[in-house]
């Protein structure tokens, strides 16, 4: 299992990063971390994560620590996923075309809720449905993000420590309200509806509806 | 939310398309609303939920038909829903985050029956026109 932050890190965010040259990551433990004393590591903040992970820039006083388990809270509250869930969110999953339904859920989120292309300054030409429809970055960048929903689909239950760097990337970088993971979630389930029509049944888009809220959760947990 | 006339032809369109099956679409989608966020259940101790109620069915038939009204006197949907409007502020008092709920139910059930007619910007005009119904259907809360 791995982390997508590595390719997310890559290309067009790339200019969050100048300077940041030494970025490494790490995989997701397959398994909750073992209890270690919690360490005055490289941040000098006590108790916050394993000391792995991609570090802020020098002298930030930042780590990215990729496991946080080390705090009790946070194991209380894993999800739950019933049988049935992980059936009818796994099953739909194999049915996605990631690239094909990336596309089109960050294209209806431009369209519908026009506010959150504040966040995409340098993706050209927003000016229309269409422009946007068609817009290569839109398209590449729908499928990035859906490739990450694949990542929480194949670890549902670590999906919280999976998107822990991801989470502060979004907080710390690109600083994104959190709100717009909910309305990315709820486009997701349309296009979905869209795609398996009666097959979407109200069970399958009660699980995937859980699924989005989770990984919105997720993705807003490390945000201070 | 202003409706432009884009958006009002849309939605006349949507439901020109849909026609006859408002209601299924109606019950469908408190049914896909009482399964994916129970807590709208709360509002209904009082109905059988389970599949294939008549009273959902019913219920169902109602809120299509409120939605119906609204797009076909879209120019004034406050005019269109007052009386339902008053009776969710003097009686029903459902909380305002709820028509959204039911909003992202009704779109699911229109894209799972219609994914051609959803385009995107039919998607977008429709998701207003929701908003627009719940924020006049909540306006007098206080």
């Amino acid at each position: 299992m791995s982390c997508v932050l590595g390719s997310l890190l890559s290309d067009s965010q790339g200019s969050f990063l100048e300077g940041h040259t030494s970025l490494q990551t790490d995989p997701c433990p397959a398994s909750p971390a073992p209890r270690t004393p919690p360490s005055h590591g490289p941040s000098g903040r006590p108790g916050r994560g394993c000391g792995q992970g991609i570090k802020g820039p020098a002298g930030s006083g930042l780590s990215y620590g990729v496991c946080a388990l080390l705090q009790p809270s946070r194991a209380a509250t894993m999800v739950h996923w019933s049988a049935e869930e992980k059936q009818l969110i796994s099953s739909v999953w194999g049915k996605v075309n990631v690239e094909e339904c990336g596309a089109e859920a960050l294209a209806r989120l431009l369209i519908v809720y026009p506010w959150t292309q504040r966040f995409f300054d340098n993706f050209g030409n927003l000016s229309s449905p269409t422009a946007i429809i068609g817009n290569p970055k839109v398209r590449a960048h729908g499928k990035k993000v859906l490739t990450s929903f694949g990542e929480a689909v194949k670890n549902l239950d670590n999906i919280k420590k999976c998107f822990a760097q991801l989470s502060k990337l979004h907080c710390d970088k690109l600083h994104v309200d959190p709100e717009n993971f909910r309305l990315l979630g709820d486009i997701l389930i349309i296009v979905l509806a869209s795609h398996f029509g009666k097959d979407f049944t109200p069970a399958c888009q009660a699980a995937w509806q859980k699924m989005v809220r989770v990984v919105a959760h997720a993705l807003a947990h490390e945000y201070h | 939310m202003v409706l432009s006339s884009a958006d009002k032809t849309n939605v006349k369109g949507v439901f020109a398309k849909i026609g006859g099956h408002a209601e299924d679409y109606g019950a469908e989608t408190l049914e896909r609303m009482f399964a994916t966020y129970p807590q709208t259940k709360t509002y209904f101790p009082h109905f059988d939920l389970g599949k294939g109620s008549a009273q959902v069915k019913g219920h169902g038939k109602k809120v299509a038909a409120a939605l119906v009204e609204a797009a076909n006197h879209i120019d004034d949907i406050a005019g269109a829903l007052s009386k339902l409007s008053d009776l969710h502020a003097q009686k029903l008092r459902v909380d305002p985050v709820n028509f959204k709920l039911l909003g992202q139910c009704f779109l699911v059930v229109v894209a799972s029956h219609n994914p051609a007619l959803l385009t995107p910007e039919v998607h977008a005009s429709l998701d207003k026109f929701l908003c627009a119904v719940g924020t006049v259907l909540t306006a007098k809360y206080r």
